[in-house]
């Protein structure tokens, strides 16, 4: 007899959607994926990933027991799988990895570790594991994959409007008159999402318009596809600035009421002609007027972004000019209106919120800033460090400077998310100490010392964070394998035995017993938090933040009054040319990206079925291009850079322009980030992951 | 916004007032009478395709689909006459002899509730197709499939905006298909299965329910796809 099914409400734990779906268990299986038709945000929509992906849950590799590196100690140490280390107890990896960080904070400071935690984590696994690092390790260095994503988006939207979320709900997608998407492979890398846009074009007759160098599947449901040379963004942005100030355009009562910074402004779009735009970014004149016009010109309209704006060395400035867009058209602020960076990770505006970033405590609260210290310090009883921490690519020149002496990795894989992997990777062969805790062992952890099982979303409760800010709460579905227990627990288990192995007296509240009352203390702290609860999102399923009070119905939409830093400010940018060109030794511009069926570091969905569809990693080349290398789609082929060389199989496509190919970054044994560049943008820090240059050649 | 004309109507006997534009459908289902569905689904748009939820409306010589009509001023309607359940009846009945509709509860409750015979139509030919087991995701069995739409609806505009799936064939045979009827893999197919989350009965399955009510364990099922992978040509 078979085991009658139950079903399990959750939230999908791949995108920044945070679509809610029904489990339905048997067996301690997740045997099928439905969801909801009468729950936002996705309203019984899915994508392949969360209806099909969720089987990396049952995979026979998850960790299942803590493990202690078998030559511990031996430096420069080596990357092992899983045979270069022993099973331990929970007591002697816990009480190992304790006296390791208690020893480097004691010898050389707190500031000699670093931290990463987790966007795939939960808000109440993020806020404790930085109560932790800030409270017992005495360190702000602490970042997650937010920098390597939106950290562009975050600064430039910071600069403009003193906010760093989507303004706009999900739901107000399909009411917009015109919807501007840019830099953002929507369908690929937010199905959902791309479903409710596609909706509002088909069904609601809203104009779109696609600016992307590739030729996205969004850009076929487009009245203006503009596709313009991979990072030639400002200048395009800024011509259709420049037209909509010209031709009058603007709305001067939203601009006398809201905005500031005007007389400076303007004059620096001088030059930025659509004339000049054809020029640098191959785009016709006329077709970049149209397009002015017809953002300018519309009652509603609002802006959608991705990894393309914000991945560059100038992805701040990128930001910075779409939300001066927004600000000249007013259109921000009104239902439907606004700037919209979509969030990758399921709680990558969680990890943000709950204090996940080396300058802030939870709810953007800055750690420089004294009152707000003095309040974590009275709650928590410790003393706290004044100085901003390090960001995650500082991480790694710390570590390699001898600066960071060890570093605590929860739920991220680094080691293929940064640029310049070989870099990256030798520097962690060096570091003292490395603790790694995640459900599956990764390119990260083959260099750890201690590796710590953790328990996927499907087993264990919290809330994550949606891309429209959206709080949602997730459900144990099944019992985790082996001794893998939630982050929340292990952080506990660690942090009290640091505590005591660095005498501190009292502790700073290290005694949870479910993860609501970790969300009670940090709502507590945080007040945008404050009128949210776990009992609550069991009641109405989801809140949107900001939600001061228990009798506020949360915020779906942004800024109607003002904006966080009063007024908007039109920002001047200037145009920088990408750090890295093409020449003649590496004649083609790399792009990488995400596919459909994958995430990320491919750490869940290369173990889940998803795999079977797409199980290799592809090159996308234009086919001008491919006929001039001899390249058909299948070849073998070798890409290189400055920086290393990978092999993959090409495939001829009309997606990527001339000049540029195209690699998904989620395939181990062909690592895009070995060929990309550690370049920043020097406001967010976040490396180009677009744009360097590459040669192809047929094997 | 201009303010809707609120019409007047008798369901059953019962009097209500509605704004103008709603269905009689959603009319009835104001005042809790239950009107059985086919073909319509809470995501897709109503299209009066299957006629089970068909009612009288005074003084119109044929049955209207409930779901695509709309309520007009003085209009009396009668959802369970006997006329109506002879017609529903009967279309599970047809239902019933051309397609295997024995996994589908919700079907099967409405032979139920409307006594319909499945012997009814003894000599008529069932639709019998082999099972499609092209992807790694869901299979199809349009043996089971009543041609409800609701897939094609839901991949096209009401849902996903893909347009993978269409009509195939003429008269018996038609059938839900891809163009040229083309394994899935090699069409835009995203498998979102949102097309599998709206079918009524199992013409489109979860291929992992599907291998476990064969019998396959969890870990048969890893070992079978790790088979099916063995050789396969890469997505181009």
């Amino acid at each position: 007899m078979r085991e009658a099914e139950i079903k399990v409400r959750s939230t999908c734990p791949y995108c920044g959607v945070g679509c809610q779906i029904d489990m339905q268990i048997r067996e301690n299986h997740i045997t099928r994926v439905d969801a909801p038709f009468d729950v936002a945000p996705n309203y019984g929509r899915l994508c392949v990933k969360g209806r099909y992906g969720l089987d990396y849950t049952h995979h026979p590799s998850r960790l299942t027991y803590p493990l202690i590196r078998k030559d511990l100690g031996i430096l420069p140490r080596k990357p092992v799988g899983l045979g270069g280390f022993r099973r331990a107890s929970w007591e002697e990896a816990l009480d190992l990895a304790a006296e390791k960080l208690a020893v480097i904070v004691q010898e050389h400071g707190g500031d000699a570790l670093g931290a990463f935690c987790s966007a795939k984590a939960t808000n109440e696994d993020n806020y404790l594991f930085q109560k932790f690092i800030r409270g017992v390790l005495r360190t702000n260095n602490i970042d997650h994959c937010a920098r390597l994503c939106h950290a562009a988006s975050v600064a430039g939207l910071q600069i403009t409007l003193g906010s760093s979320a989507m303004s706009n709900s999900i739901a107000e997608m399909k009411d917009l008159e015109v919807l501007l998407v840019t830099g953002s492979n929507t369908s690929e890398t937010h199905p959902v999402i791309s479903t409710f846009l596609r909706e509002a074009v088909v069904k609601n007759r809203a104009r779109l318009i696609v600016i992307d160098p590739r030729r996205t599947e969004m850009s076929r449901f487009a009245d203006f596809y503009l596709q313009l040379k991979p990072g030639t963004d400002v200048v395009m942005f800024q011509a259709l600035a420049q037209v909509i100030v010209q031709d009058g355009l603007v709305d001067q009562e939203f601009l006398d009421a809201r905005v500031e910074g005007l007389e400076e402004y303007l004059p620096t779009l001088e030059g930025y002609t659509p004339e000049y735009a054809e020029e640098i970014c191959g785009v016709p004149a006329e077709r970049i007027r149209e397009a002015a016009h017809l953002y300018g010109e519309a009652g509603t309209a609002a802006i959608y972004w991705g990894m393309g704006i914000s991945q560059s060395t100038h992805g701040t400035d990128n930001a910075i000019s779409l939300a001066n867009l927004a600000l000249l058209t007013g259109n921000v602020g009104r239902p439907g209106t606004g700037v919209n960076p979509l969030r990758g990770q399921n709680n990558v505006q969680g990890c943000s919120d709950a204090g996940g970033l080396p300058n802030v405590f939870p709810g953007y609260q800055l750690v420089s800033d004294q009152e707000v210290r003095e309040k974590f310090e009275t709650h928590w009883g410790v003393s706290l460090n004044p100085q901003p921490g390090l960001t995650t690519m500082e991480m790694v020149d710390a570590a390699e400077q001898g600066i960071i002496q060890g570093y605590y990795v929860m739920g991220e894989n680094p080691m293929m998310s940064e640029p310049d992997l070989h870099h990256a990777r030798q520097v962690m062969a060096n570091l003292g100490f490395v603790l790694y805790q995640d459900i599956f062992m990764n390119e990260t952890g083959e260099y750890a010392d201690v590796i710590l099982p953790a328990v996927s979303f499907a087993e264990k409760a919290g809330t994550f964070t949606n891309s429209d800010r959206r709080v949602q709460l997730i459900r144990p579905a099944i019992t985790p394998p082996g001794e893998a227990r939630p982050d929340w627990v292990i952080i506990q288990e660690l942090a009290r035995r640091v505590e005591d192995k660095l005498g501190m007296i009292g502790s700073a509240g290290f005694a949870f017993e479910h993860p609501a009352e970790i969300w009670d203390e940090m709502a507590e702290l945080t007040p945008p938090f404050q009128g949210i609860s776990h009992g609550r999102l069991e009641r109405e399923s989801g809140v949107h933040w900001p939600c001061p009070s228990e009798d506020h119905p949360g915020t779906p939409y942004l800024f109607s009054e003002s904006f966080p830093r009063g007024k908007g400010k039109l920002t001047p940018i200037s145009y920088r040319s990408p750090a890295e060109l093409p020449d003649e030794e590496y004649p083609l511009i790399l792009s990488t990206g995400r596919v459909l069926y994958h995430w990320h570091g491919g750490t869940l969905t290369r173990r889940s079925k998803l795999d079977d569809i797409y199980p290799e990693a592809l090159v996308e080349i234009h086919p001008r291009d491919a006929k001039g290398l001899g390249v058909s789609t299948g070849d073998r082929v070798s890409l290189r850079s400055r920086r290393g060389r990978i092999e993959v199989k090409a495939l001829v496509s009309e997606r990527s322009p001339i000049g540029t190919v195209f690699l998904p970054f989620h395939f181990a044994e062909a690592a895009a980030n070995i060929l990309t560049m550690d370049a920043r943008d020097p406001h967010a820090k976040i490396p180009d992951y677009k744009v360097c240059a590459v040669v192809l050649e047929k094997l | 916004m201009t303010e809707k004309k609120c019409l007047s109507l008798n369901i059953n006997g019962i009097e209500c007032q509605v704004p103008e534009g709603t269905t009689l459908l959603e009319a009835a289902r104001y005042l809790d009478i239950d009107i059985p569905v086919i073909c319509l689904h809470e995501a897709t748009t109503a299209k009066g395709l299957c006629r089970q939820c068909v009612v009288e409306v005074e003084g119109r010589r044929t049955l209207a689909p409930s779901c695509i009509t709309l309520a007009e001023e003085g209009m009396v309607v009668f959802t369970e006459s006997e006329r109506v359940v002879r017609v529903r009846r009967t279309i599970l009945e047809m239902l019933h002899a051309s397609s295997d509709i024995s996994h589908s509860p919700a079907l099967q409750a409405q032979m139920e509730k409307y006594t319909a015979d499945p012997e009814r139509f003894p000599g008529a030919k069932k639709r019998q197709y082999e099972i499609l087991d092209d992807n790694p995701f869901y299979v199809r069995d349009y043996s089971q499939c009543i041609l409800c739409w609701r897939c094609v609806q839901a991949c096209g505009d009401d849902i996903q905006f893909t347009y993978a799936l269409g009509l195939g064939g003429r008269g018996h045979d038609s059938r839900i298909s891809t163009f040229y009827e083309l394994p899935m893999p090699e069409t835009t197919c995203v498998f979102c299965g949102n097309c599998v989350a709206v079918c009524p009965t199992e013409a489109l399955q979860d291929k992992t329910e599907y291998l476990l009510e064969k019998g396959l364990q969890h870990h048969e099922i890893r070992a079978r796809r790790r088979q099916e992978r063995q050789g396969k040509r890469s997505k181009s």
